[in-house]
């Protein structure tokens, strides 16, 4: 057994407690400790991505108790992709984060480990009782981040985030009930070789079951028609918190690609492609109002939440596809479109910091390092909107080559090509707004003490190091999709992570 | 007793709704509640219901109750308990930022150049 595999939960979870207990009144230790866990967190991903590529998909029992009777993590190309994307947003928004975010609240980097402790178990997870204590753990603490600064309108936005993920962790549990009660079992293996043995009176039971698990991920994954709490929420946090939570839409995408094609994929008999005739529509659906929504943003965070909702449904539509060819572009586009919305986060974040109008889409006076941020918007829209040459474009040009021979092929391409172009109407607006259009008559930056005007370096720093991860994943493209579409493959042998979970035998019967 | 539990989630599920959609913040954390009270009695009864029968090894037993829903109610329970527990302090500190426990997001008497200034502070 690799016991590497649940140290990506355990680093946090031990860090947590220490920023807690030691760090507690000392910032700059806070920061230290904090920035170690990151880059530790991010070598042990990377090992466990190299581990995951030469080796099936490998089971971690906690406990030593034989799967389907314990819990289990399991390692495969997804999850080891998703870690270490984690950790290297994370890392990378870190770096943000200590230009002097973390010190206008309590417990920031404790609060930022338990996130990740959160959002690496739910990647890891292989039981999908365990998946919803994961999602309460990242949930919990996003609770804390997303106040994390105070204000009225934040607290009360945060006030509707925890409302609304309430009633989903109800509607979380409601689901498993439904689903255990008909197949006995909480184990994701084993609940795909159960599927296919369920009773016919029984299967409407499974499949409400199950769409209300979809349902619940779509509310992540900020799906329309559940995706209301999204602008609220990303709009008002604090940058870096809403830069880490660009991964957090993606923990329901990962969940969605992780369920549906194991359990209700080609060997579920009579509940096979459950989810197909929803997903897709609900993803169109996600796609288009999303885009609606950057052309109608009002400042720059605005623009950023809808643009992720606008492309948590290019996203999906590639998920909704369900087949090898449109997952592989789809794991792509996640890597991208993560990068793109934390950076275009951080950058309105950069912004509003500088500017008496904050980042509202409005002309104001000159500001400092504007050109520089300029050119930064510039080239974080050119990927968002999926124009060439950065990654966005190779994204949705595999996304539609994907979707050529599907039934509906017409409305996906059509969603697709007419979003991306009010997408960079949206951004060609809002940028020429903000960063070209002066008001002389605009009031300056109220705090005007010599040196105000200078400001940390570091979050120019990490904004430049995401826009530079987007260029990489541009350049290598090639090798990197040879190794996603394996990972896709994966997905698509269901057999193969069954047998890594259940043993060769197939479980105890 | 199937007819009793029923009827008592589904009562309790539709009070929670309503109260959900409330406006104020105190509402809604009974709402809140309700459902999660609803969610628990589902999950127990997900076992199935039986009567006397243990749900772990005894010597005299003759049959045994699923014990997996049980553990899963407390697991359950706990989490909501915890949530309902945030929840309850984010309303509270939402009402003494704001002097109202409207859930809403535009400020009560606010005109609309007020609102714009306060998305611009707070995205500061």
């Amino acid at each position: 057994m690799n016991h590497w595999i649940i140290l990506p939960i355990l680093l946090p979870a031990v860090m947590a407690p220490i920023l807690v207990l030691a760090a507690r009144h000392d910032l700059v230790l806070a920061r230290v400790l904090s920035m170690a866990a990151a880059v530790l967190m991010l070598v042990l991903a990377a090992a466990l991505l190299v581990s995951a590529s030469v080796q099936p998909p490998q089971m971690y029992a906690l406990g030593d108790w034989p799967a389907p009777f314990g819990i289990v993590l399991v390692l495969d190309r997804l999850s080891a992709l998703m870690l270490v994307l984690a950790a290297l947003l994370s890392l990378i928004v870190l770096l943000y984060a200590l230009g002097g975010w973390d010190g206008r609240g309590r417990h920031f980097h404790a609060l930022w480990q338990f996130q990740l402790m959160g959002i690496n178990g739910a990647f890891l997870t292989g039981d999908f009782f365990n998946l919803f204590v994961f999602f309460e753990v990242l949930l919990i603490a996003s609770y804390g981040l997303m106040v994390h600064g105070g204000g009225a309108l934040r607290v009360r936005a945060g006030v509707q985030y925890v409302v609304v993920n309430l009633v989903g962790s109800s509607l979380f549990l409601i689901a498993v009930g439904l689903i255990y009660s008909v197949t006995g079992t909480l184990n994701m293996a084993d609940l795909a070789g159960r599927v296919v043995e369920v009773a016919d009176g029984d299967r409407a039971i499974l499949h409400t079951g199950a769409l209300l698990l979809l349902m619940v991920f779509g509310i992540k994954a900020a799906l329309v028609p559940v995706h209301f709490w999204l602008p609220g929420t990303y709009g008002n946090a604090a940058a870096p918190v809403a830069a880490l939570f660009a991964i957090m839409t993606k923990v329901g995408a990962y969940s969605i690609l992780r369920l549906f094609p194991l359990a209700f994929g080609e060997g579920a008999g009579l509940s096979s492609g459950l989810a197909v005739p929803w997903l897709l529509p609900a993803a169109l659906l996600t796609l288009a109002l999303g885009m609606i929504g950057v052309l109608a943003a009002r400042s720059l965070t605005q623009l950023a939440s809808f643009a992720v909702i606008g492309s948590m449904g290019t996203l999906m539509t590639a998920v909704g596809l369900f087949s090898p060819q449109a997952t592989s572009a789809a794991l792509y586009y996640l890597l991208h479109s993560t990068l793109a919305a934390a950076v275009l986060f951080l950058i309105a974040g950069e912004v509003s910091v500088r500017r008496a109008c904050g980042d509202r889409l409005a002309p104001g006076e000159g500001f400092a390092d504007r050109g520089l941020l300029a050119a930064f918007f510039f080239v974080a829209a050119i990927a968002l909107c999926g124009m060439p040459p950065l990654s966005g474009f190779l994204g949705k040009l595999m996304i539609l080559d994907s979707a050529r021979g599907a039934s509906n092929a017409v409305w996906i391409w059509a969603v697709i090509l007419v979003s991306s172009l009010l997408c960079i109407i949206g951004f060609g607006r809002a940028g020429s707004t903000v960063f070209w259009k002066t008001d002389p008559a605009a009031p300056a930056l109220a705090v005007d003490v010599p040196g105000s005007r200078r400001r940390p370096v570091l979050p120019l720093v990490s904004i430049g190091t995401l826009l530079a991860a987007l260029v990489l994943l541009t350049a290598f493209a090639g090798p990197l999709m040879g190794w996603i579409e394996q990972a896709a493959t994966q997905i698509y042998q269901p057999e193969r992570y069954i047998d890594a979970v259940m043993g060769e035998a197939g479980g105890y019967e | 007793m199937e007819f009793l539990l029923a009827s008592a989630v589904g009562v309790m599920t539709a009070a929670g709704v309503y109260l959900l959609l409330r406006a104020r913040t105190f509402t809604v954390v009974l709402g809140l509640t309700l459902l999660s009270y609803a969610t628990n009695v589902f999950l127990f009864a997900m076992g199935r219901l039986a009567i006397d029968r243990p749900p772990v090894i005894a010597a005299d037993a003759s049959a045994y109750s699923d014990p997996l829903p049980q553990a899963l109610v407390l697991t359950a329970i706990v989490i909501s308990f915890g949530m309902t527990a945030v929840a309850v302090v984010m309303a509270l500190r939402s009402f003494l930022e704001s002097g109202d426990d409207l859930g809403a997001m535009t400020p009560s008497s606010g005109t609309p150049a007020q609102m714009v200034a306060e998305v611009g502070e707070s995205s500061r």
